[in-house]
């Protein structure tokens, strides 16, 4: 399955990657040589096979519902791009 | 010279005060000024940090209360969080990132007293096999300058076979402790998924994801996956339960070992020199009182297209919170908020990272789950099943690591899907979640062979028998090149 410029366009929002317009057909191509790669899984039989997503089938491990982090906003923020009154700074959203 | 002993003789000679760990921390910062300039396999030096650590690790060691490891300087790949160090994952998304907290192996090793010496280079976020993507340029294999070391562990392999740095860590997410290992002719074990504690390690996929240690013997690897290993409840996937001495099985003998060989594994494609290097470490394995029997891994083949669809699947969720406004880098002057994710992301992540996030989220958007990810899925599972069935004849399988020796740099790096399908022997262990161990096997065109030694789960002491049992009668693993001894 090759790709085309629309498809391309249509990753690039869904991951909020920007690919530029000369860089389009690139990408595509690059992309679509990984999907033939994926082609290869298609001739697997995989009728009654159930999807693994854990190697040694484990379920998620829950913990007490208590308080475990203390408030480190300082030290988390002080790597932040811009912040002021300890909040993370952002282009304007709403007028 | 201090860089030539084993780990056990260095921590002998630390406690016995024939040096100091602020004399052998310094003998490892002198040999990365002399030789990182040209190798590039670290990002950070860390010397003012690592002097100080030694300083406390001879008031231990002076006090009586040194453990085996405390005093021995360590690398750490630029993937595990260090409190107060730049943590870049050779991107240069990251290139500003000084980690506010340590990752779970690093505690654990600070702990016991381990100076950290610095930060290895390695693929962008860990997404390649050569080292090539990194932010700050390629590292190159002390065996060969133009050779790659391997990826994604490119610099850590590469430290260790030049003697700049005793001991690593690295992670395994498709084979990146072992290939690198391989191709610098070192020793590495990816263990168990879950036995070692992901906490703090910048996630590529976590289903995958699994640090260990890179060393130059067995033997070293055992001791330091002692100090690496075990339950944390700060990630969720984590195993819950006692944590062995993974040097109590080294000296067993291996009469009566049952080594598994699969057809499947010495097929087209595999280097008829490397093929043959393999098969003399295998009988030298025999030699030992191990018998082999032939085993089938049939759906080997498509593990491959499975990981490349499962593993970017999980990379395009996991590198979602990379956004330019918490942390790390955020592109000038944003006109709107959508400006700032996208040319923040854009700018900040190389280009196989940004395909890998693309072509993972194409896998996972509607119309195409079920036939990408759902199907890689239940693929995964064939692949686990294959080796579940295998186990039952045999106890440990052997292979080679790679299909050849290390690759020059820039050889596959216009060539994705080659570089991916030269993963073909790591990647189904990684599916199943299976420990593996490589170690040193010889030299084909004079670059390093690694023996690939997969066993059952939580068999990582068996494992590390049989490689420190290999490494009494062969001397693969003390070789060092020679501008380097």
């Amino acid at each position: 399955m090759s790709l085309g410029k629309t498809e391309v366009k249509y990753i690039s929002r869904l991951t909020q990657i920007d690919v530029r317009e000369e860089a389009v057909e690139g990408v595509a191509e690059k992309l679509s040589n990984i999907l033939e790669l994926f082609a290869q899984m298609e001739a697997a039989d995989t009728k009654d096979v159930l999807p693994m997503a854990h190697p040694l089938d484990a379920v998620q491990r829950l913990r007490v519902d208590v308080v475990t982090e203390v408030d480190q906003h300082e030290k988390l923020q002080a790597i932040a791009p811009a912040v002021a009154e300890a909040h993370y700074l952002v282009p304007q959203v709403i007028e | 010279m201090m860089h030539n002993l084993t780990i056990k003789q260095m921590s002998e000679k630390l406690r016995a005060g024939e040096f100091t760990s602020v004399q052998l921390t310094q003998h490892y910062l002198d040999r990365i000024d002399q030789y990182d300039a040209e190798l590039n396999a670290y990002i950070t030096v860390t010397p003012e940090l690592a002097i100080s650590m030694a300083e406390e690790a001879d008031r231990i060691i002076a006090a009586g209360e040194a453990e085996l490891l405390t005093g021995i300087p360590v690398a750490h790949k630029d993937i595990f969080c260090t409190d107060g160090v730049k943590t870049s994952c050779a991107s240069k998304m990251l290139d500003n990132f000084i980690a506010p907290y340590d990752a779970n192996v690093v505690s654990l090793l600070k702990k016991v007293g381990m100076p950290i010496l610095g930060k290895t280079n390695m693929d962008e976020f860990a997404m390649g096999s050569s080292s090539e993507s990194s932010y700050y340029g390629p590292t190159k294999n002390p065996w060969d300058h133009k050779a790659v070391p391997g990826g994604s562990s490119g610099g850590a392999a590469a430290v260790i076979a030049a003697g700049l740095a005793p001991m690593a860590t690295g992670t395994d997410t498709g084979g990146s402790i072992r290939q690198p290992a391989a191709f610098c002719g070192i020793t590495g074990i990816k263990p168990t998924y879950g036995a070692v504690s992901r906490f703090g390690i910048i996630a590529y996929a976590s289903s995958f994801d699994q640090a260990g240690p890179m060393t130059r013997s067995a033997e070293d690897s055992a001791w330091m996956l002692n100090a690496m290993a075990g339950f944390d409840e700060r990630d969720s996937t984590s195993l819950e339960r006692e944590t062995p001495d993974y040097t109590a099985e080294l000296d067993r003998s291996l009469k009566g070992l049952k080594v598994g060989v699969p057809a499947e594994y010495f097929g087209e494609g595999l280097d008829p020199e490397v093929s043959n290097i393999v098969k003399a470490a295998i009988d030298e394995v025999k030699k030992l009182g191990a018998e082999v029997v032939e085993v089938h891994l049939p759906n080997k083949a498509l593990a491959v297209p499975s990981y490349y669809v499962l593993a970017p699947a999980e990379a395009s969720s996991n590198l979602s919170r990379f956004d330019g406004v918490r942390f790390g880098y955020r592109c000038e002057q944003p006109k709107d908020l959508e400006d700032l994710y996208k040319r923040s992301r854009s700018e900040g992540f190389g280009e196989e990272v940004k395909r890998r996030i693309m072509v993972g989220a194409y896998a996972l958007s509607a119309g195409y789950y079920d036939a990408y990810y759902l199907k890689a899925q239940k693929l995964r599972r064939m692949v686990r099943d294959d080796f579940i069935k295998a186990f039952e004849s045999c106890d440990v399988i052997m292979g080679p690591v790679a299909p050849t020796t290390a690759f020059n740099i820039g050889e596959k790096s216009d060539d994705q899907v080659s570089m991916y399908l030269s993963d073909l022997y790591t990647i189904p262990v990684n599916l199943a979640g299976l420990p593996a161990l490589s170690v040193p096997a010889g030299f084909a065109q004079e670059r390093p062979v690694g023996l690939h030694i997969v066993g059952p789960y939580f068999s990582e002491a068996k494992l590390l028998n049989i490689g420190h049992q290999f490494q009494q009668v062969t001397d693969w693993h003390t070789k060092m090149p020679a501008q380097y001894q």
